[in-house]
């Protein structure tokens, strides 16, 4: 359950980020995950859930933006779609490829209100 | 972080070493509209704070920033200590029970006359592997996180003051037994070590590939039981290359003996880079 810690980061920054802005309450949340962070994606919703009560996230509408996997292939370097850490590559078969887009855990931005 | 509510506190982690009696200093007192949050305004606003009434006005931030950045942040102030003190730092992580423990105590026998060695333990309870290690000689400081599922940076650097390691020496950090949630933490290690047993079956790295691909080296421990668990060391070899072709691998019984020498010749080399 390490989506609990991550869900808390999450509110400890924009926290932080809305008192500097002089804002007073959060109404929207971009997040980027990219889908080999190694995030579970229905775990990080319930976390979050919890995590934002009482707090000023708690009405915010938080939406979250899936990055697609990339590896690219060490040998003869085509870059190609996956959903996992150990597709081969589909040129030239060689099965060892390094992932270059997908491990993103991000918070985007934030919509705030003042009052 | 408390892994109970939430708050920023670091409710039920314990930090001590074998012999002293349990820290709680943080009890849960503490509201959420009772935050005292310090914050410095060294910028410009560019609104100027005076409405008044039910008007309500909002404003979009763009913040692109890493979710872990707190952690990031600390990881780096550890690795900016190892460093400047010339420490190899390694983070030790597997599946609970893979031997991580036995194998410290046999780099503590083989090693320790010739580098201090100083050993960070994490388990959610007991002080049971920093019993073993001071027995086995070297200074221990056991981190319990209570319900949290990995070692973060912050334990590390609270763990890291009291156990004050010398210059020159080796840090190991046993993180706590979890194939999953502490691959995602940086620590501020040197190196990052996954151990896996032969008893775990040969497909564990694409179960867990997260924690094989930030690894550096890949210990295959237990090997002596490998005839009876029908555990093909081949291909955990190319199931654990597959997800990482930089990773590098040993294959050892901690408990017999084997394959540690190579383990210590890897440490040794870490220590030169």
């Amino acid at each position: 359950m390490h989506e609990l810690s991550v869900a808390m980061s999450i509110v400890e920054s924009v926290e932080e980020e809305t008192h500097r802005a002089g804002g007073s309450s959060v109404s929207e949340i971009v997040l980027e995950i990219g889908i080999l962070s190694g995030i579970i994606r229905e775990a990080l919703d319930f976390a979050l859930e919890e995590a934002i009560k009482g707090t000023i996230l708690q009405e915010a509408d938080i939406r979250i933006e899936e990055i697609p996997g990339i590896a690219k292939c060490s040998s003869c370097g085509t870059e190609f779609r996956t959903g996992d850490h150990f597709t081969i590559c589909p040129e030239c078969m060689n099965p060892y490829t390094d992932i270059i887009q997908g491990k993103e855990m991000k918070i985007k931005s934030i919509k705030i209100a003042f009052k | 972080m408390c892994g109970t509510c939430g708050c920023g506190e670091t409710d039920q982690i314990s930090i001590r070493k074998p012999g002293e009696n349990q820290e709680h200093a943080h009890s849960h007192k503490h509201t959420h509209d009772g935050h005292n949050h310090d914050h410095h305004h060294d910028h410009d606003h560019a609104h100027s704070h005076q409405h008044t009434g039910d008007h309500h006005h909002g404003a979009e931030i763009q913040l692109e920033q890493d979710i872990l950045q707190k952690n990031n942040l600390l990881a780096e102030r550890n690795r900016g200590f190892f460093e400047a003190k010339n420490i190899l730092a390694i983070n030790l992580v597997s599946s609970p029970g893979s031997g991580k423990t036995t194998i410290l105590e046999k780099t503590i026998e083989k090693i320790n006359k010739h580098h201090n060695l100083f050993i960070i333990e994490g388990d959610q309870q007991t002080m049971n592997d920093a019993e073993r290690i001071d027995k086995a000689g070297a200074p221990v400081v056991q981190v319990n996180t209570g319900a949290g599922c990995h070692l973060d940076a912050s334990m590390v650097n609270r763990a890291v003051k009291k156990l004050n390691p010398d210059e020159g020496s080796m840090v190991f950090i046993e993180n706590v037994g979890n194939l999953v949630c502490p691959s995602m933490f940086d620590l501020g290690e040197t190196c990052r070590v996954v151990i896996m047993s032969v008893t775990e079956g040969d497909d564990k790295p694409l179960k867990y590939p997260t924690m094989f691909e930030t690894s550096d080296l890949c210990i295959i421990n237990k090997t002596d039981l490998a005839p009876y668990v029908n555990f093909s060391t081949d291909k955990a070899r190319e199931y654990a290359l597959k997800v990482n072709h930089h990773l590098e691998i040993i294959e050892m019984s901690a408990q017999n003996d084997e394959g540690t020498e190579q383990w210590i010749s890897w440490l040794e080399k870490q220590t030169r880079q």
